[in-house]
């Protein structure tokens, strides 16, 4: 088997590009120069690994990881889809870190001062690993809108955010799950940083019957795409790793 | 019409918006909930090399602090090795080279303690002067920004790092080198991050 190469290539095109100015808080934080193009290295090919010592089997049920009176209030789901590579590969032992606001719409975090209660059976954080198909799950509620400080009548729709490690710090990527039917999604400026419309649409969560737990829980259905790697049918200029 | 490529698309970035410590460091958000939190820990108590400390801030376009940035850390131990499978070497028990940074919610500093990276080799036999990669997430910043610090004190080395020399413009090449300083006994590098404007740290598409 060849052995795996350089990473493809980040398609910037299909990217949100750091100054969207209907994003306004992007105008102050957005690098005017270009950025410089690096060939990969060891320092990009490479990056953290993590294994099941890291984390707790309850981590990734946000309905009981902070339950402390009873269950949180809100729609049961369950999230679940599977982390792939640009080459369809499944990627295994991908750390799949997820936060989200409670049914209300509130953040559980000392900044968030929405009107809406927090639950205090509900953290909003959870964590899980990938495995060997690249498949990976998580229970909990569904997020609730919430207002935010763009223009005066501004609403998030509901998401829930991901942050995932594959086995590089190339493929480091931090994104956020839309809901299937959303109709604020379409009005969202975050969202519409994004300059493609098939690219919008792999943010959006399927409504997944067939994973659903009758009389119990929702699912909806996400896959993660991080990027490829070349196979070496030739041999690279890549020394060093 | 052709045959179809049948790859898939990376799923693209959003924000991480203002609320990323529940997710990524839940202590900072001001709740307890997992056994351990990831990325407290860069170097580990056994690894061999210089004890440091790196401070900053990070500054947007009108030079105002960003606090709600989180930033990312991965280096080699002293020896230039990665703790990845993939990078030949073995590293300290410990030594994972990855950490988590959070500046403080009032001032904007940030500040880590690390041990200071070997020289890694690069590619086509070059070597890398010793860095550390950091990848910075944060509301208003819509796909994430990845730099590199260097250190003021290995300046031959830096002056034949090949990443260094694809910066055109010695000026900006200088936003990428911390500064070391010494305060009492310990080795502190001084390291601001400027996401836009007057002296804009140089960012890299990996
Ligand atoms: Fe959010």
């Amino acid at each position: 088997m060849p052995k795996p190469g350089e990473f493809y290539q980040r398609d910037r095109s299909i990217q949100p590009p750091a100054l969207a100015p209907a994003y306004k808080t992007s105008v102050t934080r957005s690098p005017n120069y270009p950025l410089l193009s690096l060939e990969n290295t060891a320092s990009e090919i490479t990056g953290p690994v993590f294994g099941q010592g890291d984390i707790d089997a309850i981590d990734n049920d946000l309905i009981k990881n902070y339950a402390h009176t009873g269950d949180p209030i809100g729609e049961r789901i369950i999230v679940h889809g599977r982390v792939l590579d640009e080459n369809r590969n499944p990627v295994k032992g991908a750390l799949i870190e997820i936060w989200q606001a409670n049914a209300g719409g509130r953040y559980r975090h000392k900044k968030d001062s929405y009107l809406a209660p927090v639950d205090p059976n509900f953290g909003g954080c959870g964590r899980t690993l990938s495995d060997e198909n690249g498949y990976y799950f998580f229970r909990t509620v569904k997020p609730g809108a919430y207002p935010w400080r763009n223009q005066v009548n501004s609403w998030r729709p509901a998401h829930i955010h991901v942050s995932v490690f594959g086995s590089a710090f190339a493929q480091r990527l931090v994104t956020q799950l839309y809901f299937e039917g959303d109709p604020l999604i379409a009005k969202c400026p975050i969202v519409n940083a994004v300059p493609d419309a098939d690219a919008i649409a792999q943010l959006i969560a399927r409504l997944d019957l067939n994973a659903s737990i009758p009389l119990d829980s929702i699912a909806y259905k996400f896959d993660i795409v991080l990027r490829g790697r070349r196979s070496t049918l030739f041999e690279n200029r890549l020394e060093g790793n | 019409m052709a045959q179809e490529l049948d790859y898939l698309k990376e799923t693209v970035a959003q924000t991480a918006g203002p609320f990323v410590h529940i997710g990524l460091a839940p202590g900072a958000a001001g709740f307890d909930i997992y056994r351990q939190e990831l990325g407290r820990d860069i170097a580990g108590p056994h690894a061999g090399g210089e004890r440091i400390r790196i401070e900053g801030h990070v500054f947007d376009g009108t030079d105002t602090p960003v606090k709600d940035v989180l930033i990312e850390a991965w280096q080699a131990n002293a020896a230039g090795i990665y703790a990845h499978p993939e990078h030949a070497g073995e590293v300290e028990e410990g030594f994972r080279g990855w950490g988590r940074i959070i500046p403080d919610f009032d001032s904007g500093v940030f500040g880590f303690d690390t041990l200071k990276p070997g020289a890694v080799a690069g590619r086509s036999g070059t070597v890398m002067a010793p860095h550390i990669n950091l990848w910075l997430v944060a509301r208003g910043i819509n796909i994430g920004l990845n730099t590199r610090l260097y250190f003021s004190d290995e300046d031959a080395a830096n002056r034949t790092d090949p990443v260094l020399a694809l910066i055109e413009q010695p000026a900006r090449r200088d936003t990428l080198i911390a500064r070391r300083e010494l305060r009492g006994d310990a080795v502190v590098y001084h390291f601001d991050i400027r996401l836009q404007g007057d002296g804009e740290t140089v960012f890299f598409d990996i």
